[in-house]
């Protein structure tokens, strides 16, 4: 088991087109670092230059908005899956 | 309603000349990208893309006559606007009524307040019927011939109807407890329905994914860049309604953020192309206390916004996350105005004091409205000499569940005149009763 990761179109550019990927992190934070170092440059799309989570991307654990957990130190484990969303408009 | 729908007349001159607009580019970092269907800077910083325009281009195309000659719908103002064909999808859309509204400015203690009836906008009663028909247009431009949304009802309502009238293949997602009304208008279109169990963010958050597996244009995800655009008209009428000047403050509903922005963007570019006189127009925001994550933001002075779970009966303007709440922020402080909310028993009040003053039934996002609009006015934040205008974005017969139980009963009487009389009576010994209550 591991951590289930769903990539967004955008960034599948990254992940050789795969939609979903699978890695292991202790929490969202270090799930950053791992995927770039499957996925070369990545982190840099997902996170400012200070190494915080872009504003304009929404992550899910299982379904709930992680800045309703943890935020970055939300913790991870085997089986969970890790959504990540760009913002959109309301309707 | 059987008001006819006008044929554009002008659009075919201007299209020739070809399209105004020519780039998506990044609101936050300037990124340009081409004129796809894509609403995220995918290359850098994931902000949202705008549609470029050529101001100058503009400026020299449109006049205040040759708006005025052209269709009475949105598309009077299709230089301003991200369709490049001559012929958009028309269905009336725009130009619904500013309405002088003497009586709720006297029940408010106002002396100059318009009414934007978005209430009565074609085909499907809501001011989404705006960036949904720029939306299909453009769709229809890109070549999809499946249309969706992620949708609080309105939004499901004008997609399904407007993707019919096109032709075009839809799919709509909804939270599966929205208002029957608003269930029952848009599966009267037969698009597919997919009722979420969950509340709008999930569904969004569901589309979002969707959006990444099927070839479909969403109309508030990769086409979002042209959709937002349409609210933009907003803003274009009111300055055209109000004789081709600005207002000194507008009142405004705010769930995505998006709305309130568009209608600055749009007063902006009416000053930017010489078509009104520059003014300092206030903006303020109304949302529910139930889902106020904006509101909360501008009384704590941050300046980002942090998500809630909804609970409020105004589910229209029920988005915990808010995509464009930090814009909105920006616009309602840099603008001396003011973001408030109300509780639901406000809400109710304010769609039957609307009702009762100015005979216009609106839902749970215009009472929403008109109860900050009164708290504004009770706070000293509204000067009662500003021209003010409050948008009102949708129509109450589609949240009637809001309502009942609220609100008057029929008097049942036998077919005689001494019945009549009788429960006549009644009612106004009741009446003035309830008046002497009021009094003391």
């Amino acid at each position: 088991m591991a951590i289930k990761v769903l990539i967004p179109t955008p960034l599948q550019k990254f992940t050789n087109n795969e939609a979903t990927v699978e890695c292991d992190a202790a929490n969202i934070g270090g799930l950053m670092d791992t995927l770039d170092s499957h996925f070369p440059g990545i982190k840099a799309r997902l996170c400012d230059d200070q190494g915080e989570l872009r504003r304009f991307v929404n992550f899910y654990v299982n379904s709930e908005d992680i800045r309703f957990l943890d935020g970055k130190d939300t913790a991870l484990s085997d089986g969970d899956e890790v959504s990540i969303v760009p913002a959109v408009a309301g309707g | 309603m059987t008001q006819a729908i006008e044929q554009p007349k002008t659009l075919s001159t201007a299209a020739s000349l070809g399209p105004t607009f020519s780039a998506l580019r990044c609101r936050e970092c300037g990124e340009t990208y081409d004129l796809g269907a894509k609403h995220v800077c995918e290359d850098v910083c994931f902000g949202p893309l705008e549609v470029v325009y050529d101001y100058d281009l503009i400026r020299q195309r449109v006049s205040r006559a040759s708006i005025e000659a052209g269709p009475k719908s949105i598309w009077r103002y299709k230089e301003f606007l991200p369709v490049a064909s001559d012929n958009p999808i028309d269905v009336g859309t725009g130009m619904t009524p500013l309405l002088k509204a003497d009586r709720l400015a006297r029940r408010l203690g106002l002396k100059s307040l318009y009414i934007k009836n978005d209430a009565v906008n074609m085909p499907t009663l809501s001011f989404k019927d705006r960036v949904v028909s720029i939306a299909l247009s453009r769709a229809r431009e890109l070549g999809f011939t499946t249309v969706s949304c992620a949708s609080t009802g309105n939004l499901a309502n004008s997609t399904a109807a407007i993707a019919a009238h096109a032709g075009l293949d839809c799919c709509v997602f909804i939270p599966s407890d929205l208002e029957a009304g608003k269930v029952l208008g848009t599966l009267i279109y037969n698009p597919t329905v997919m009722a979420v169990k969950g509340n709008y963010d999930q569904v969004n958050r569901l589309c979002s994914e969707v959006a990444n597996t099927q070839g479909w244009g969403f109309v508030n995800i990769n086409l979002r860049p042209y959709y937002s655009e349409g609210s933009k008209t907003l803003g274009y009428e009111v300055a055209e309604q109000l004789g081709w000047q600005l207002p000194d403050h507008i009142v405004a509903p705010l769930a995505s953020g998006s709305l309130f922005t568009k209608i600055y963007k749009g007063f902006q570019e009416f000053v930017k192309t010489g078509l009104v006189e520059a003014k300092d127009v206030r903006f303020s925001g109304a949302q529910a206390e139930g889902c106020s994550p904006i509101s909360q933001a501008f009384k704590e002075g941050r300046d980002f916004v942090t998500p809630v779970k909804p609970n409020t009966i105004a589910k229209s303007i029920a988005i915990g996350n808010p995509a464009d709440g930090i814009y909105a922020l920006d616009i309602a402080r840099k603008t001396n105005g003011n973001i408030e909310d109300v509780t639901d028993a406000e809400i109710i009040d304010g769609i039957k004091l609307l009702a009762e003053t100015e005979g216009i039934f609106t839902e749970t996002a215009g009472g929403t409205t008109i109860a900050v609009l009164q708290k504004l006015v009770e706070a000293g934040k509204i000067n009662p000499d500003e021209t003010t205008v409050a948008y009102i974005t949708g129509n109450g017969l589609k949240t009637q569940e809001a309502v009942q139980g609220y609100i008057g009963e029929p008097l049942t009487i036998e077919p005689k005149l001494e019945s009549f009389e009788r429960a006549l009576e009644r009612a106004r010994t009741l009446e003035r009763l309830d008046w002497q209550q009021t009094s003391v």
